[in-house]
C-alpha cells in the first residue's frame, strides 16, 4: 500500500494509488442514502411521496403538486433541508481538515481543534455574546464572525509562538503551543464569563454546538469558505503524500515541507473555523472519519481527502438524524451523539480490519 | 418553641384575608406600593370592605420577637439565636423574598445577580462561586442561598454563621414556605404571612380573571434561542397550568428534567398559539426576531401577533414578583382574547 516505493538508484516511482471507482461510487450511495433519510426522518412526519415529489417540484420544466400544506413544505425547506445541507458541510469540512492535520503533522490524534480553533472560537463567540447587547437586532448576528475571528487569531498566535518549531521542524513545539494558546484562550473565555453569569447559558448553548437553530442563511456564511478551502486541500493530495514520508524525504524531492505544511495549516484553519462558527464544536468527526476512510481504502491521502469529504458529510448528516429524532421532540447534543455513536463504530472498523489483514 | 411557633404561623396565614388593609412600614411599603400599582389588587378589591382586623394582636407581637428560634430549610434545621441583623444573601428570589417581607434594613450584601429591588446592597460576591472568606468578610448572622456549591452551608458551619438554603422551587407551595421561613429567622413572621396571603389572593384573582377561550390554548415558554423550554412540571410550567394553559413541550417530557430542547420543526409543527419568550434580556429575542426565525411566520402566535416578551429576572425566580408575571401573561392573554373575538 505504500504510496511512494523508492527505487534504488535515485529513480523514483509512484505507484497509481487513485481512488478507485467502486469505493467512490459506494461512498456516494452513502452520502445519498443519509441526506435522503436526512430529508424524509424527522420530529414532524412528512409524507416521504410527497417530500420526493416537492423535490421534484423543484426541478426546472417540471410542475408538479406535492400535497404538503403550506406550515409543512415551510418545515421542509427552511428547516429540515437547510439542516441537513448544514450538517454535510460541517462534517466534510471537520473531517477532511482533520484528514489534512493528520497528513501534515505525521499525528494520528491530531484534529481540527489541534491549534486553538476550539478554545479561540469560544472566546470570540463569549466575547459577543457579553459585550456585543442588543446584538439580536443587528442585521446579521456577529457571533459566527467573532467566532471566526477567535479561532484566526487564537491559530495566529499559536503560530507566532511555535515558530521556532516550525524552522526546526519539531511539530512538537508546534503543537505544545497550540496547547498553550488553547489554555490561555479558554482561561480568558472562562473568565469573561464569570464576569457576565447572565450569559452562561447563550455561552453554553453556542459551546454544546449543533445543528437546532440551522438555516440558509448559515449555509451561505460558511459555505464561500468551505469550498475554498476543500478544494485547495484537495489539490494538496498528493504533497500530503510525500509528506507522509518525512520532511527529508520530501525535501529531497523538492518540496519545501515546512511551507506545505504552513499552507495545508492555514487552509484547513480556515475552513474549520467558519464551520465552527455556526456549528459549535462538534468534536470527533475530525479523527473518527478520517481514521475509517484509512481502514477501508488506505494511507494515500489521495483517497483519504475525497472520501473523507464524503464520509464525513455523511456521518455528521445521520449524526443529527440521531440527535433530533432520538428522543423527538427534543434534541439531544450533537456531540454526545458524534462520540457516543461514533467511538462504538470506529472500534469495530478497527477490529475488523485487523481481523482481515 | 418551634411547634407554637409553627401554629402561629398558621394561625395568622388563615386569619389574614384576601384584600386586607395592610400596614404598611418601611421598605415594606414600597415593595408593596410596586406590587399594588402592577397589579389588580386595588381594583379588584375595592368592593369587600369586610376584611378581617388586622392581625398584630399583642401576642403574635411578643412572639415576633422572640429568638432563638429553629427554621427548617432544604439544609435541615437551622439555629438562629438573635434577630438577625447583617444576613448576606446570595440568591437573588431570597434579595427579593426578604425586602419584601420587611427584613430588607437587616441586609448587609447580596450577590451580584440580586439586582431587585434597586435598594438591595448588591456587591461582588457570587451565588454561583461563592468564596467564604469573601462572605465572612461581612461577618453575616445569616446566610441564605439557593444552592450550595463546594459544601458553602458546611464551610460557614465551620466559621459559626448560620446558612438557610432555599433551592429552587417546584411548585407555589415551595415559595410560601421560604417566604415563610425567611420570616421565622428574620422575625418578620406576620409580615411574611401577609405576603403570602397577599400574593395568594392576587393570584386567585388573576386567575379568576383571566379571559376563557373556545378550546384550550397552547404556549411555548422559550428559555433560550436554541430552543430549550421548561414542560408542566416546572415551576414556571405548574403557573401557566394554573391559567388552562398547554405546553407544546410536553410532548417531550421525558426527555430532560422538565427542560427539554425542542427541535424547530416540531414548535412549528405544534403551531403555539402563544409564545412567551424568557431570553428577552439575556439573549436579545423580541416578537420580531421571532417572526425572523426561518419558517416561523407559520406559526398561529406570530400570525396573531401572541408573542410575549417576558422578564428573563422574573421568570427565573420563584419570589414574590410570580405574580408580575402571571399578570403579564393575562394581560397577553387579554389582548389575544380582543384580537380573536373582534
Amino acid at each position: 500500500m505504500a504510496a511512494v516505493t523508492e527505487v534504488r538508484g535515485a529513480k523514483l516511482t509512484v505507484r497509481p494509488t487513485r481512488l478507485r471507482a467502486w469505493l467512490l461510487v459506494a461512498a456516494l450511495g452513502c452520502l445519498a442514502g443519509a441526506v435522503l433519510l436526512g430529508v424524509l426522518v424527522g420530529p414532524v412526519r412528512l409524507p416521504a411521496g410527497a417530500v420526493l415529489k416537492e423535490f421534484v417540484n423543484r426541478l426546472p420544466l417540471i410542475g408538479v403538486h406535492s400535497g404538503l400544506s403550506q406550515l409543512d413544505a415551510a418545515i421542509l425547506w427552511q428547516i429540515r433541508v437547510p439542516r441537513v445541507v448544514l450538517g454535510g458541510l460541517v462534517g466534510a469540512m471537520l473531517a477532511m481538515a482533520g484528514a489534512s492535520y493528520q497528513g501534515v503533522f505525521r499525528n494520528p490524534l491530531a484534529d481540527p481543534y489541534l491549534l486553538g480553533v476550539a478554545a479561540g472560537a469560544g472566546l470570540g463567540a463569549t466575547l459577543a455574546v457579553a459585550y456585543l447587547p442588543g446584538r439580536a437586532g443587528w442585521p446579521a448576528d456577529p457571533l459566527p464572525l467573532t467566532a471566526f475571528a477567535g479561532a484566526l487569531v487564537a491559530v495566529a498566535a499559536t503560530y507566532v509562538l511555535g515558530r521556532s518549531g516550525i524552522r526546526s521542524r519539531n511539530t512538537a513545539t508546534l503543537i505544545l503551543a497550540g496547547v498553550a494558546v488553547a489554555a490561555f484562550f479558554t482561561a480568558a473565555q472562562t473568565y469573561a464569563q464569570q464576569q457576565h453569569a447572565d450569559t452562561l447559558r447563550e455561552v453554553y448553548a453556542w459551546i454544546l454546538g449543533g445543528l437546532g437553530t440551522a438555516a440558509w442563511r448559515q449555509v451561505a456564511l460558511i459555505l464561500p469558505y468551505v469550498a475554498a478551502s476543500g478544494l485547495a486541500l484537495l489539490l494538496h493530495r498528493r504533497l500530503l503524500d510525500v509528506m507522509s514520508l518525512g520532511d527529508e524525504e520530501a525535501d529531497s524531492l523538492g518540496i519545501r515541507a515546512t511551507r506545505v505544511r504552513l499552507t495545508v495549516v492555514i487552509i484547513a484553519t480556515l475552513g474549520t473555523a467558519a464551520a465552527v462558527a455556526v456549528s459549535g464544536l462538534i468534536g470527533f468527526v475530525g479523527i473518527i472519519v478520517p481514521h475509517t476512510v484509512r481502514l477501508l481504502a488506505g494511507s494515500s491521502y489521495r483517497r483519504i481527502l475525497p472520501l473523507s469529504v464524503i464520509f464525513g458529510a455523511a456521518f455528521l448528516i445521520l449524526a443529527d438524524l440521531i440527535a433530533r429524532t432520538a428522543l423527538s421532540p427534543a434534541e439531544i447534543p450533537i456531540g454526545v451523539i458524534t462520540a457516543f455513536v461514533g467511538a462504538p463504530f470506529f472500534l469495530l472498523v478497527l477490529r475488523r480490519t485487523r481481523r482481515l489483514s | 418553641m418551634p411547634g407554637t411557633r409553627r401554629l402561629f404561623r398558621r394561625g395568622a396565614a388563615s386569619r389574614v384575608r384576601r384584600c386586607e388593609v395592610i400596614p404598611q412600614t418601611g421598605l415594606w411599603t414600597t415593595f408593596l406600593t410596586l406590587l399594588v400599582s402592577l397589579s389588580l389588587l386595588g381594583s379588584a378589591c375595592g368592593s369587600t370592605s369586610q376584611s378581617g382586623s388586622a392581625p398584630t394582636s399583642a401576642a403574635t407581637n411578643a412572639l415576633e420577637g422572640a429568638f432563638p428560634v429553629s427554621v427548617k430549610a432544604a439544609n435541615g434545621e437551622v439555629r438562629i439565636e438573635r434577630r438577625p441583623g447583617r444576613i448576606v444573601s446570595l440568591s437573588p428570589t431570597a434579595t427579593e423574598m426578604l425586602f419584601a417581607i420587611g427584613a430588607g434594613d437587616q441586609v448587609v450584601a447580596v450577590d451580584d445577580n440580586s439586582n431587585y429591588p434597586p435598594q438591595a446592597p448588591m456587591t461582588k460576591l457570587s451565588g454561583y462561586e461563592p468564596n467564604v472568606e469573601a462572605i465572612a468578610k461581612y461577618n453575616p448572622d445569616l446566610v441564605v442561598t439557593s444552592n450550595d456549591p463546594g459544601d458553602l452551608v458546611k464551610s460557614l458551619g465551620a466559621l459559626s454563621i448560620p446558612a438557610m438554603l432555599e433551592p429552587a422551587a417546584n411548585a407555589l407551595d415551595d415559595t410560601y414556605a421560604q417566604i415563610e421561613q425567611l420570616g421565622m429567622a428574620t422575625g418578620h413572621v406576620s409580615e411574611s404571612a401577609r405576603v403570602v396571603a397577599s400574593m395568594k389572593s392576587q393570584i386567585q384573582q388573576l386567575v379568576a380573571s383571566g379571559p376563557t377561550f373556545d378550546s384550550s390554548l397552547t404556549y411555548y415558554h422559550e428559555l433560550d434561542q436554541t430552543y430549550y423550554t421548561a414542560t408542566s412540571n416546572t415551576f414556571i410550567g405548574q403557573i401557566y397550568g394554573l391559567l388552562g394553559l398547554r405546553n407544546i413541550g410536553d410532548e417531550a417530557k421525558g426527555a430532560a428534567s422538565g427542560y427539554p430542547q425542542l427541535s424547530a420543526e416540531y414548535i412549528i409543527k405544534a403551531d403555539p398559539d402563544i409564545i412567551l419568550l424568557a431570553d428577552t434580556k439575556c439573549c436579545g429575542q423580541s416578537a420580531a426576531t421571532v417572526a425572523n426565525r426561518p419558517g416561523w411566520d407559520q406559526i398561529t402566535a406570530v400570525k396573531t401577533g401572541a408573542v410575549v416578551g417576558l422578564d428573563d429576572d422574573i421568570v427565573s425566580r420563584w419570589g414574590p414578583r410570580v405574580v408580575d408575571f402571571l399578570q403579564v401573561v393575562v394581560q397577553a392573554l387579554d389582548r389575544l382574547h380582543e384580537r380573536v373575538s373582534a
